[in-house]
C-alpha cells in the first residue's frame, strides 16, 4: 500500500465564511449596518433590542431584526411590538445561527429590502460558545453580559469576548442588589479584548442607552461615508 | 456536623466526553460534518483513495473542544470515505503582536491578552483562531490484487 500526505490547508468553516463574505458584500452595498448580538440565555438581549428598535424608529431610522432561537417565536413577537419588521429564525436544536440561515431568511422576507434599512440586528441564539465561530457577515459583533452573571464571564468565555467589537453590560439597574463589582467586570472585559467600547445599560430605566444609540449613529455614518 | 468540616476543596468533575449526540449541543458535530464534507470533496482528485488520517490546526480561541470533536468523529465518518480514519488535532496557541514593543509573542492560556515581555495589553492577534484542515494522509488503491491484501481490502477496480 502506498500512503501519502496531501496538504489541504483549508478552513473547516470555509463554506460558512464564503457565504458570510457574500452577505457582507450585500450589506455594504445596501448601506445597512448589521450587528450580531451574542450572549448567554437570559442576559436581556431581547429587552435591550426592544428598547433599541423602539428608539431608532422614534428617531426616524429604519431598523429591522432577525432573531434566532431553538424554538418559539416569542422573541419575534416581543420585538415586533416596537413597530420594526422582525423575523424569527428557529434553529430546531442548532446552538448558533450560521450565514446560510441568515441568507435564507433575508431572501424570503416579505416587505423588507436591505436597501430600505439603516440597521439590521441579528439576535443570536443564547449561547456564548458556538456563535463565536460563525461569521454572519455582520459589521459589528456585540457581546452582552448582565450584572447577574458574574464579573468573570469574559474570562470564562474568552473566545466570544475576544472576537467582539463592542461589549454591553445589561441590567445595571439591579447591580447593587446583585453585588456587581463594576470595576472588576470592566477590567475583565479589557483583559480579554483590550480597548473595546463598553456600554453600561439598563433597558428598564434607559440608563446608558443614549451612549449606545450614539455609537450606532456614529457607526452608521461611518458606513455611509465608506460607500 | 462537628469540627470535621475543614474547607471545601474543588474536586475535578468527571471528564465530560461530549454531549454532541444530543441535538441541543451539536457544535462539534457540525464542525465534524464540515470536515467530512470538505475532505470528501478533495478526494475527488484521488479516486479510490482511503483516508487514514486527518490533521487539523485548531486555535485555542476557536471554541472547539478536542475531545468532543473526536467523540463525534466515528459517528460522522461512518459510511463515508473517511470511515476508520484517525483525527489528529494540533492546538495552536495565541500569538499577540504587541504594539508597545513591536514583538510577536506567544501567550499562555487565554485569560489575559498581555505581552509576556512588557505586560502591555494587545488586541492584535496573529494566531490562535485557526480552524482548518492541515493535511490528510491517504492510501491509494492497489492497481491489482497483490499477495499482501489486508482483510479490508477493497475489490479490484474494473
Amino acid at each position: 500500500m502506498t500512503t501519502r500526505i496531501v496538504e489541504l490547508r483549508r478552513g473547516i468553516l470555509k463554506k460558512n465564511d464564503e457565504l458570510a463574505a457574500g452577505l457582507r458584500q450585500q450589506f455594504t452595498s445596501a448601506g445597512v449596518l448589521v450587528l450580531n448580538l451574542v450572549s448567554s440565555p437570559g442576559t436581556g438581549k431581547t429587552a435591550f433590542l426592544e428598547f433599541t428598535l423602539r428608539e431608532l424608529l422614534a428617531r426616524g431610522s429604519r431598523a429591522a431584526a432577525l432573531v434566532g432561537d431553538l424554538e418559539t417565536d416569542n422573541d419575534a413577537r416581543r420585538l415586533a411590538a416596537s413597530g420594526a419588521p422582525v423575523r424569527q429564525i428557529n434553529t430546531h436544536g442548532i446552538c448558533h445561527l450560521d450565514a446560510e440561515m441568515i441568507g435564507k431568511h433575508l431572501a424570503g422576507w416579505e416587505g423588507v429590502a436591505l436597501g430600505g434599512l439603516d440597521y439590521l440586528f441579528i439576535e443570536n441564539v443564547g449561547n456564548l460558545v458556538c456563535p463565536s465561530s460563525y461569521d454572519l457577515g455582520e459589521k459589528i459583533r456585540v457581546a452582552l453580559l448582565s450584572v447577574t452573571e458574574g464579573e468573570d464571564k469574559p474570562l470564562k468565555y474568552p473566545t466570544l469576548f475576544n472576537s467582539a467589537d463592542a461589549a454591553v453590560i445589561t441590567k445595571i439597574d439591579i447591580s447593587e442588589p446583585c453585588g456587581f463589582d463594576r470595576e472588576l467586570a470592566l477590567h475583565n472585559v479589557n483583559e480579554i479584548r483590550p480597548g473595546i467600547r463598553i456600554f453600561e445599560t439598563s433597558a428598564k430605566t434607559g440608563a446608558g442607552m443614549e451612549d449606545w444609540l450614539g455609537y450606532l449613529a456614529e457607526e452608521r455614518a461611518a458606513r455611509q461615508a465608506t460607500n | 456536623m462537628g469540627s470535621g468540616v475543614s474547607r471545601l476543596t474543588i474536586q475535578p468533575g468527571p471528564r465530560i466526553v461530549s454531549s454532541c449526540q444530543k441535538r441541543e449541543s451539536m457544535h462539534e458535530l457540525s464542525i465534524a460534518a464540515s470536515i467530512v464534507e470538505s475532505v470528501t470533496e478533495s478526494l475527488a482528485a484521488y479516486p479510490g483513495a482511503r483516508v487514514k488520517e486527518v490533521r487539523l490546526r485548531v486555535g485555542v480561541l476557536a471554541a472547539v473542544v478536542e475531545d468532543s470533536l473526536k467523540f463525534c468523529w466515528e459517528i460522522t465518518t461512518e459510511g463515508t470515505p473517511l470511515a476508520g480514519s484517525a483525527l489528529v488535532v494540533n492546538m495552536i496557541p495565541v500569538v499577540l503582536h504587541c504594539e508597545a514593543c513591536g514583538r510577536d509573542a506567544e501567550i499562555e492560556g487565554v485569560h489575559s491578552f498581555r505581552c509576556p515581555s512588557c505586560g502591555g495589553l494587545s488586541g492584535d492577534l496573529r494566531q490562535g483562531r485557526e480552524l482548518e484542515i492541515d493535511s490528510i494522509e491517504i492510501e491509494d488503491p492497489e492497481p491489482e490484487a497483490s499477495g499482501i491484501a489486508g482483510p479490508d481490502r477493497v475489490e479490484e477496480q474494473t
